[in-house]
């Protein structure tokens, strides 16, 4: 990866609340997390973990609060559009690794879209595969591409939702490398994870959520960790 | 990024992947023709009858090719949550709107134009002397299918019982424009044919209408 710099752009959730039907799938969620800080959510399945990332990708509105980029200028387009990576590879199965891509590219405004296609089809381990239909992809591999895609636009806010599900060692290896360096060069990275990992060292904060609510939040190192770690034993 | 140059990129997606599936127009061209031969042969018409009846038919085979085709507009964004991906992208959502409809009204017409000439000798039609001017009204009613068809699609898809819901939604919304559409038609087709001026300004206000309404509104259509 080439060395770059991101605008610093920060994440707040206030009083967030997000409700489907009767269901709250979020309460009162308050929380601010700082340009270039590596947050992990964690929590039980259901604890609103994936609703929350959504809401910070713009992709979910809440019913109550407010979202806002500490950081992101107005009228800014580009890179100020969060990355986000969910439990779907958000791309089509019905085109190439390369014209998805080029795709989102063209779409975000992306500078000499075909090189920055090329260097990341590269990066992924995808380049030899650049012509083959995603739908002929394994897993990973899709996985691998749907964190391209989300990286296309070197985005300063970076949201992933379990990113290494379906990744092998290597793949979790490059991630957490990729991760590290857009982390340095300024991107701010929020992400759910379950249990410790390659990808959870690279955590300066964590916050869990338990039944839609924040119900830990900390940046020292013995409690990050035991919130990481939270009922995986 | 334009509004103009990102729907071209859009529409540009919509037809490779439609192009490379072949799923929505081998789908309603096969429809449209069995639907057109079958009543062909149900009703025998004379050629008196084929003039004041074969618009309504074909009218009638151009709406259920049009739902078939409608159907997964929106529902094949699911899948792997590709509509989500397209809003983070875009800063303008009606973009997604206007690639999608650009390119439902280019099948429309693409199955319009396979199927007229069966027209023309299964029901002993002729629709050459006014051939552009039923173009224009093929066109303008293909619009309106569209444009409705591709708000009522992003709002069933999200819905329980989706494959219900477009049909019960876009069936009555559209009825003026296929009566318009075909009482123009049948115009067409007399002996001495009339081109019906009110009833083409009529399509076409419609289908300004509800492009307007979909530049307003269409971005709450495509939130979860």
């Amino acid at each position: 990866m080439t060395s770059f710099t991101i605008p610093p752009t920060g994440l707040r959730f206030e009083g967030i609340d997000k409700r489907y039907g009767g269901l709250y799938a979020l309460r009162r969620v308050s929380f601010e997390i700082a340009a270039g800080e590596c947050a992990v959510l964690a929590g039980r399945n259901g604890s609103g973990k994936t609703t929350l990332l959504r809401i910070a990708g713009q992709i979910v509105r809440p019913t109550h609060g407010k979202l806002s980029f500490p950081g992101r200028t107005a009228g800014s387009d580009g890179n100020s559009r969060p990355g986000y990576v969910g439990h779907s590879t958000m791309v089509y199965d019905e085109l190439s690794a390369e014209e998805n891509l080029l795709l989102f590219a063209k779409l975000q405004k992306v500078e000499s879209p075909g090189e920055r296609v090329e260097n990341l089809l590269r990066e992924v381990g995808l380049f030899e595969r650049r012509a083959s239909l995603v739908r002929t992809f394994s897993r990973g591999m899709r996985q691998r591409i749907a964190i391209a895609r989300a990286l296309i636009h070197r985005p300063s806010v970076l949201l992933l939702d379990e990113p290494a599900t379906g990744l092998d060692p290597l793949g979790i290896t490059w991630l957490a490398n990729s991760l590290r360096e857009l982390n340095r060069a300024g991107c701010t990275v929020v992400m759910s994870l379950h249990g410790e990992s390659e990808i959870s060292a690279l955590a300066t904060r964590a916050v869990r959520l338990d039944a839609g609510g924040v119900v830990a939040d900390t940046k020292s190192g013995a409690s990050l960790r035991e919130i990481l770690t939270f009922g995986s034993a | 990024m334009s509004l103009f140059s990102t729907t071209t990129v859009l529409l540009g997606k919509e037809l490779r992947t439609e192009f490379r599936s072949r799923e929505l127009l081998t789908t309603t061209v096969v429809f449209i023709l069995v639907v057109l031969i079958l009543f062909s042969f149900a009703i025998s018409p004379t050629t008196e009858e084929s003039r004041e009846f074969g618009p309504g038919l074909l009218w009638l085979a151009i709406l259920f090719a049009a739902s078939l085709m409608l159907q997964p507009c929106f529902l094949r964004e699911q899948s792997n949550d590709t509509l989500s991906s397209l809003r983070l992208a875009v800063s303008d959502p009606f973009s997604i709107f206007l690639a999608k409809l650009a390119a439902n009204t280019l099948f429309l017409m693409v199955t319009e134009l396979i199927m007229l000439p069966f027209f023309a000798i299964f029901y002993n039609v002729p629709v050459l002397p006014e051939f552009p001017w039923l173009i224009l009204v093929l066109f303008l009613g293909s619009l309106g299918i569209s444009v409705a068809g591709t708000a009522l699609s992003a709002i069933s898809a999200q819905a329980r019982m989706r494959e219900l819901l477009l049909p019960l939604l876009l069936l009555p919304l559209l009825t003026p424009v296929l009566v318009v559409s075909a009482t123009v038609t049948v115009s067409l087709f007399e002996r001495e044919p009339i081109v019906k001026g009110k009833g083409i300004a009529f399509l076409a206000v419609f289908d300004v209408v509800f492009l307007t309404a979909l530049w307003l509104f269409g971005e709450y259509l495509l939130e979860e």
